[in-house]
């Protein structure tokens, strides 16, 4: 079995209640780790204000799945995306090598590392 | 020798322009992440479109990740297709 690691970002209607936007999360990871899939990391960032209106709505519950799972999974799944009414928008996306780096970086907490190194290095010469 | 030139012709001193470089292959960065709004606000203008290469002195590498980094935040509303004062 060939297991790529994914990221999904789904926004959902902020018309459900902080209760029912949970329960709609939950459902999705369930989803994930009942179809043999092993989920990495997950952020939710809470209710987020909008560059423009989507379906008339300003704002949106923005959630983030990491996930490894086979690749016919993603058909499945985005698929209960499109079905969903509570959810306006969604994106998956492979991540290469440099993606899980990054992300693993990331959650490290050693993000800002490089770039501070390389103004210090700037200023030096 | 110089100095006499400009006077000559009438020409102001041009200043030396700091050479553009690729901030990617500088700093080692080597995956750009879509949900860094901050960040690819450095690559668009004031109505959210996305710079050219000339201008930025991004690499042509990086310029296509950056260009499809922008449109998948478009996509999830992190950023704006047209904006009016985006800076």
């Amino acid at each position: 079995m060939n297991h790529n690691q994914y990221e999904t970002v789904i926004i959902l209607t902020p018309v459900l209640s902080e209760q029912q936007m949970k329960d709609a999360v939950k459902g999705y990871r369930e989803l994930i780790t009942g179809n043999g899939g092993e989920m990495v990391h997950e952020e939710n960032w809470g209710l987020t204000k909008l560059a423009y209106p989507i379906d008339k709505k300003g704002t949106g519950f923005y959630h983030l799945f990491e996930f490894k799972a086979n690749p016919e999974f993603i058909k499945t799944f985005e698929l209960a995306f499109r079905r969903d009414e509570r959810i306006m928008r969604y994106l998956t996306i492979k991540l290469d090598k440099w993606g899980v780096d990054y992300n693993d970086r990331k959650r490290k907490g050693e993000f800002n590392q490089p770039r501070t190194t390389a103004v210090a290095e700037e200023a030096a010469s | 020798m110089s100095k006499e030139v400009n006077f000559i012709f009438n020409q102001t001193p041009q200043v030396l322009q700091k050479k553009k470089y690729c901030r990617f292959k500088k700093h080692g960065i080597r995956h750009i992440d879509y949900k860094d709004k901050d960040f690819l606000l450095k690559f668009v203008n004031d109505q959210g479109k996305i710079l050219p290469r000339r201008i930025t002195g991004t690499s042509l590498k990086f310029q296509r990740k950056i260009s499809v980094a922008i449109k998948r935040a478009r996509h999830l509303s992190l950023l704006p297709f047209v904006a009016d004062g985006l800076k």
